[in-house]
């Protein structure tokens, strides 16, 4: 079954984040795939790549970036809700003048038109948050 | 994406207007949705009833207006709307006064509703 995952909340706020990423490991290793995850509003902090967590405290970034790696999911920040948060990648810190990326090159800045294609793409999509 | 990808998308808003971003996130989905002529419906419940109160006067705390953006949803053919009916009895939210169109549903059409789409976004 192809799933999709859309997360709301900001890391640091609560687990529903971790939850999420616990979620798409456990759906991959059942079998089942996942086509893109899809983070929207305070979800967009979930790519920030200057984070810095506490010793005794989950790294929020981490599970991504191994599902990135691992199992090529695709992990895409929405455009709107990500710039007001200042979460940009390289060419987005280009085009509006800021210092550098703030997002982890393991995300991708696309617009809503994606979380659209991947309920098309997806059997299954479930909301993270909020 | 092709008329087989079509999925019936039930957008479910349960946030009030103007108590955090994701009232307005909620129906930029609804709207991203219909731009990609995917099948989108809408539904109110619990706090998200106060978004279809008359005259909302959002301009005072420097925040859009999510009365005038409901209004706009027919312009994006947007027309599957409906309202928890105990929700907005429960708030006193006029329904003959909101920004927009609607069916008031109770809670078995609420249940038939959700049942019945291919996937539901919860805000």
């Amino acid at each position: 079954m192809i799933y999709s995952l859309l997360v709301l909340s900001s890391p640091v706020s609560g687990s529903c984040t971790q939850t999420a990423a616990a979620f798409a490991q456990c759906v991959i290793a059942r079998g089942h795939s996942i086509h893109r995850v899809f983070f929207l509003d305070s979800g967009t902090y979930t790519g920030a790549t200057a984070a810095v967590f506490p010793q005794d405290e989950a790294d929020r970034i981490r599970p991504w970036i191994e599902l990135a790696e691992q199992h090529a999911v695709e992990l895409i920040l929405c455009i709107s809700s990500a710039l007001k948060r200042g979460m940009l990648d390289q060419s987005e810190a280009h085009r509006h003048e800021r210092q550098g990326a703030t997002v982890h090159p393991a995300f991708i800045i696309s617009g809503l038109g994606q979380l659209v294609d991947a309920c098309a793409h997806s059997d299954r999509l479930i909301t993270f948050g909020g | 994406m092709n008329a087989t990808d079509k999925k019936s998308v039930l957008v479910v808003i349960r946030r009030s207007p103007y108590g955090s971003s994701l009232a307005k996130a909620s129906l930029d989905v609804a709207l991203a949705a219909a731009v990609f002529e995917q099948p989108v419906s809408l539904l109110f419940m619990g706090d998200g009833v106060l978004q279809l109160l008359a005259e909302q006067e959002s301009r005072a705390i420097g925040v859009k207006n999510i009365g005038r953006l409901l209004a706009s949803l027919p312009l994006y053919d947007i027309e599957s709307v409906y309202v928890d009916a105990r929700a907005a009895a429960h708030y006193g939210v006029d329904l003959s006064q909101a920004p927009v169109v609607m069916q008031a549903l109770d809670g078995s059409g609420v249940h038939q509703l959700m049942a019945g789409c291919d996937h539901l976004l919860g805000f």
